[in-house]
Formats: C-alpha cells, structure tokens, sequence
C-alpha cells in the first residue's frame, strides 16, 4: 500500500485509524499532542473516527472506556504525567476485560524537555499487569498500534504504547497497511465484568493474573523482541529508540556484541535467559528509567555483570542521545567544531510572546503583592508559567495540574496571608475546578486569578472545552459570592484598575476570585488568518481583545 | 553518502519549515530522510533545533551525534554556535547574520559575526535584506534554503518545486516571493 511521511505521533494515529478505531480522546500535552491533532484533521476530512479533546486525561480515558463497553476501539491519548490524572480509570481498567480494543498512547519526555518529571510510562503497564509496546521507529509505531488492538481484544486488557519526545516528534517514512473496518456496536457479553464491587473485582483480578502467563508467552514469541547473534562475552540489551543509538555505533566496535531487543513488555523471560548464557557482561540502554536493568539485577548476585543507568555506564537521567550510548560502549565521542570565544553562548530559555496578554496580568499582579511585605503566588502549568522567570518573576510554584489552587488553600489555612493562586483557563478547566470548591467550601481567605486567554497556548492554541464566557458562570455556579468575583480585561491600558482590584481583593478576608481576559495572540493570528482565507471582511473584536 | 544537518533559530522563526521544504525535496530525490523537531515550550521564544539526516541507506538514529553534522544552518547566528560541537570538522556554517535579541545577556553581535566567520567554512548571509527585496521579510527562510542549496545533495530545481507547494494556499504572490528568496539565497551563497 501507499507510503506516508509521518512523526511518531502521527503514525500512532494512523495505526489507530487503520486499526478501525471508531473514537479517541486526549488532553493536550507535549510530546502527545499531534496525536490528537493528527486524528482531528483526518476526522475534519474523512468524518471519522469521532476525535475530540476532553477536560483531561481522565474524562478522557471514561470516555474511551464507554466506546469499548459497547464494543468498539478506541484510543486514549496523553503525556506522561497526564497518567498520572488517569491513573484511576487506567488501573481499573486492566479489570474489566474489555471486548472493544482499547490502547493507551502515553508519550514520555526523558530529559524533560516539555515537562515538569520524567516518569517512565512502562512502570505504570506493569503496575497494571498489561501489554506495553514500546516502538524504536515510526514504522513500528504505525504497525505496533495495529498490534496493540488485537492484543488488546485478544486478551481482553487495555494495551499500552509507550513513545518518548525523539519518537514523538522526529518524522519518518512509514509504510501502510490495509485498513481494517471498525467493530459493530456490541454491549459486553457479561456487564459484572465492568461492575467492580469486591465480590467481582477479586474475580476479575484474579483472572488477570491468570492471564499473565498468556501475556508473556505472547511477548515472548513476538518478533519485536529479537536476539542477535554476537562474537565474545559482552551483550547489549536495548529497549525502544535506544537501539537506534546502538545501531548508529556499533559498527565501530572491534567486535560484535550480542544484541538483545525489546520492544513489548512484559519483558521475554526465556529469551533474556539465553541471552545472558551468553555474556559476562550487559549493557542496558533505555530511553528512561532503569527498567529492564532493574528487572535483570535481582537482589542476590548474578552470574553475569549489568551495567546501565544504576552503575554510571549511562547516566541516572535524562535522555539518551547517540553521544551518551558511545561512551557506554566505550567509544570515543567526536569532538565537534570548537571554538573559545564567546563559549558557552548564554542560554536562551523560552518566553511569553512579546505582547502576550500573561504579561499584562502579571505586571498588575505585581504591582498588588508589592504593597504587602510578603504575599505567597502559587502557580500551575502553561505558558503563564514562564512568568516565574525574569523579566516577570512572579510566581513561586508549578507542580502539577491545578495544585496552584490547592496549594494556595493550604497556605491560607496555615496562616499565610495574602495567599493568590493563579492558573490558566484550561488548567483551570481540567484541574482547577475541584479546587476551588474546596476554597467555596471553606470561605478561604484566599484569591484566585484566572488567566483566560481562551485556548491552551502552549501546545499550540487548542481550543479548551468551555468558551471564555462559560467561566464566569462556572464559577458563580459554585457558590462564590458575586461581590468578589471580577471579570476583567488584561489589558494594558486597564493595568492601574486591574491592579487596584487585586489589591481590593487581596485585603478582603475570604475567597476572591479574579478573572483576567484577553486572547493568546496565537489565536489573535489564527482568526486573522482564518478571515483572510475566507475573504470575509474582519470582524469586530470584542470588548476583551 | 549521508549528509546530516543541524538547523538552530529561535522559536517562531520558521526552523521547521526549512527543516520541512529540505526533507520533503529530499525524499523527492530518493534518499532516506529523518527528521526531528522541537515542538512545546521551547517554541516560546527559546533555542529551537531541528535534526534533518539524509542519507542513501537506511538511518538509525533521528539525533545527529557530535562532529558529524555537515551543515549547520543558522536562523540567527548566536544559535550557531550553540551547536557547533555537533559540526563535523569539514562542515560548513550558513547563517544569517541578524540577531535576536530577545535575551538580555545578548553578546556584541559583530564579536559573535567575526567568531562564526573564523570558521574554516562559514557563509554568512544578509538573509533580512535579500528576503526584503524578495518582497517579503517573512521569505527569509527561504533564503537561508537558498544558500544552503549550494552544499545539500538535492538538486535546487527540486526545492524550488517544494517550496512552491508548500506556499501555493497562500496564492501566487507569496509563492513568488519565496521562490525569489530562494534564488537569492543560492546567489548570495555563492559569492
Ligand atoms: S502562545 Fe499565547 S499564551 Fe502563550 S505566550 Fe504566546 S501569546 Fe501568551
């Protein structure tokens, strides 16, 4: 069949679709996102399958499940840490013995490139007792997303596929497939199944568990996991894109190591054994943790040495680059073009956009804190997260989804005052609401700012799950008192108002909540571009812009 | 032959399309391609980085290793050297010569411009100034495709044909402009 030239994400996606995938869902996150972008385009031209953004990860991952409870495949999709948000439904999900495919697409960012951690997805599939395939190029990426539904309607699990960033968003040509329809609509054959009370979640998990000799078998037998031959007493086991790495060096060595793939998880026993009869010695490459290292060193001895990221061979973290798994292998790295002056150039770290309106919203934030002695700002993820960096320097905290609500509630009961949180719509949409419910609740002396710009900006203007208006009404509808909830425009020439209102709020003993509107530029850009494809004239921009 | 190529700028200068137009003529040309990106928060105004690798075999790896780029092309020449550890020893520079100096600890410009030019191979190219003359400022990328059209493996009448699909939605004029860029690059390189 036809080629395609696709990233990682991509090629994901297309496997799906050519899986017979009927819906998917996903939060926005790097190095996830063009998944979802890729099936939202493809959906905006062929009118299927059904793709949509949800509030986050988890919702999204209920919703995937509602598809395979009647039936059909569907796709979940999301970083690493967005795991995390679904770790609830993911876990469970494992028990429920699911006769519609479902595959989990988890893309991890070793080295942080995009993130707050970097957490190794495959921990979680073995958490859940489930299939994980992890592609070392595009083309498996494709092919192993089409594998991962019959595995996951063969034995009736969720599967995983594991991505990381150079995977994710490096391009390829990928070679295609037949598509294949999708599935009829079909409730399951017993609903206890799905219905996890402990008198049947003990069945279920136990039938799990009784599965996990079939799994093995099953990944043990796959191609993807391939012993080469070797000369000497030295192996190398890869996982993922490390054997790229490995591929690209290992024509320098004086001779041949064994050679040891994985690709699908739970890692091939009997194949490790007859791999390490050969050796004395292992090196383990992984783009991530040491995680078939860990699983090679047991506890007692071994007859054989493993060398990998607990020993140094690699470093404890960050990702691997064809460099690092050189001097692994004991390879001298080339030395490059150097020259001394101006060595290292400084660093230039990403900013908000010039004009962005976080800016404006922070300089009058600013200006509130600076007339107390000391005010405690905590903050979420997004682009309003560069504010933590000059020229702004105006928030403290950045630790996971909406915890900037949370955290700043914590504050204000132990005693701090003034206490502000601010988050981004979307952030606040996904994570932020049940936060504030809490601050409801207790009337905490506290003020929230809410940074509309209308889309989540730094994955690439996606449109969140509520407009802008809705976010007022949101927040009236929780209970907080209309006396201190303003919304108001993040506008500069607006600034010395805005200010004075977040000094206003600040001093009030209770919950505030101020809402700062003004659109990202991105989407100012993408509208402008929009109206000048159409030929429509440019329409009024509102109060807000 | 294998022929890997560093393209360094800062976000939201167009590292991805010029990464894109060369990868795309590339396959065109037959030759195996893989091409890696930086998307997400670096986009923001950061160091942004592509990895393009051609070759006549298969590749392994989407990251280029130290010392083996044979290009690095500049958006912007503080970001050269940022990278110049990957450059291999008979690689060649291209950049243009305008800064963005969008941070404050922005070295002398002419101190960086005379470093690059100590280079053994460097180019270094007014692309502003010949992209305004194209007719658009925003053609600036594809005068930097342009000069490196000199040392890339593909023949130039095979860009030309990419860059003119990838700016044929935007209508004639625009297609023009960039295929006046390129040409201008290509010249300004071969001074
Ligand atoms: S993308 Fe939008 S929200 Fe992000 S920095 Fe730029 S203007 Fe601000």
């Amino acid at each position: 069949m036809a080629d395609a030239v696709l990233l990682g994400d991509e090629a994901v996606a297309l496997g799906a679709i050519h899986a017979g995938l009927t819906a998917s869902y996903a939060y926005p996150g790097t190095p996830s996102t063009e998944i979802t972008e890729f099936l939202l385009g493809y959906a905006a031209r062929h009118g299927r399958p059904h793709a949509a953004w949800a509030s986050n990860e988890k919702t999204a991952f209920e919703e995937a499940l509602g598809v395979c409870f009647v039936g059909r495949r569907a796709l979940v999709s999301m970083k690493h840490v967005g795991l995390n948000v679904a770790a609830d439904p993911f876990m469970n999900a494992a028990l429920v013995a699911p006769h519609g495919g479902l595959v989990v697409a988890v893309a991890d960012d070793p080295g942080m490139h995009s993130s707050q951690n970097e957490q190794d997805s495959r921990y979680y599939a073995d958490f859940a007792r489930i299939v994980c395939f992890e592609p070392a190029d595009q083309q498996e990426a494709y092919d192993m997303t089409r594998e991962a539904y019959e595995v996951s309607e063969r034995f009736r699990i969720p599967v995983m596929v594991r991505l990381v960033t150079r995977l994710a968003h490096a391009r390829s040509i990928v070679r295609l497939g037949e598509p294949r329809p999708e599935n009829p609509l079909a409730k399951p054959p017993q609903t206890t199944s799905w219905i996890l009370l402990p008198v049947n979640a003990r069945r279920q998990w136990k039938a799990l568990l009784a599965r996990q000799g079939e799994l093995r078998d099953y990944a043990g037998g796959s191609p993807y996991n391939r012993l080469t031959e070797g000369s000497g007493r030295f192996g190398v086991i890869t996982t993922g894109i490390a054997r790229n790495y490995y591929l690209e060096n290992v024509d320098d060595l004086d001779s041949k190591p064994w050679h040891l793939h994985v690709g699908v998880y739970p890692a091939p026993t009997p194949l490790i054994r007859r791999f390490t009869e050969q050796v004395d010695r292992v090196l383990v490459l992984e783009d991530g943790y040491p995680f078939v290292e860990r699983q090679l060193r047991t506890l007692l001895p071994t007859r054989y040495t493993v060398m990998g990221r607990e020993t140094g061979e690699v470093s404890i973290d960050g990702e691997l680059t064809p460099d690092t798994v050189r001097q692994a292998l004991g390879l001298p790295v080339a030395a490059g073009v150097s020259i001394d002056a101006m060595m290292p150039p400084p660093a230039r770290p990403p900013q908000l956009c010039q004009g962005c309106p976080h800016g404006d919203s922070y300089r009058a934030l600013k200006e509130a804190v600076a007339s107390v002695d000391e005010a405690v700002v905590t903050s979420d993820i997004g682009c309003y997260t560069l504010g933590a960096l000059p020229p702004y320097s105006a928030i403290e905290s950045c630790v996971c989804m909406g915890a900037s609500v949370g955290m700043a509630k914590g504050a204000a009961d132990a005693g701090f005052h003034p206490a502000f949180a601010v988050i981004g719509d979307s952030t606040f949409l996904h994570s932020g609401v049940t936060g504030l419910m809490d601050a409801v609740a207790a009337n905490t002396d506290m003020t929230l700012v809410i940074l509309d710009n209308g889309t989540v900006g730094m994955t690439g203007a996606q449109p969140t799950v509520l407009p802008s208006s809705r976010i007022q009404t949101l927040v009236m509808g929780l209970g907080v008192d209309p006396d201190h909830c303003h919304v108001l425009s993040a506008h500069p020439r607006h600034a010395a108002e805005n200010a004075d209102v977040l000094k206003r709020e600040m001093a009030h003993h209770g919950l505030s909540v101020v809402v700062l509107v003004r659109e990202c530029l991105e989407v100012v850009r993408e509208h402008k571009a929009a109206t000048r494809a159409s030929g429509a004239q440019p329409v009024a921009q509102g109060a807000t812009s | 032959m294998k022929f890997d190529i560093i393209v360094a700028g800062v976000g939201g200068q167009g590292v991805l399309s010029v990464s894109a137009v060369i990868a795309s003529a590339a396959m065109e040309e037959g030759l195996q391609v893989k091409q890696s990106e930086v998307h997400g928060m670096a986009q923001r105004g950061g160091a942004v980085l592509a990895n393009l690798r051609l070759s006549d075999r298969p590749i392994a790896s989407d990251l280029i290793a130290h010392g083996r780029a044979s290009l690095v092309l500049g958006m912007e020449p503080l970001e050269v050297l940022r990278y110049l550890e990957y450059l291999a020893p008979d690689g060649t520079v291209i950049t243009s010569i305008h800064a963005v100096k969008n941070i404050a600890e922005y070295p002398p410009l002419d101190d960086v411009l005379a470093a690059i030019r100590r280079l053994p191979h460097a180019v270094l190219i007014d692309g502003d100034t010949l992209a305004r003359e194209a007719g658009s400022l925003r053609a600036v990328n594809m005068v930097m495709v342009g000069a490196a059209s000199r040392v890339l493996p593909i023949r130039p009448e095979t860009l030309e044909h990419f860059i003119a699909t990838r700016f044929r939605s935007k209508g004639d004029q625009v297609v023009q402009q960039n295929l006046q860029a390129f040409r201008a690059g290509r010249e300004a390189a071969a001074a």
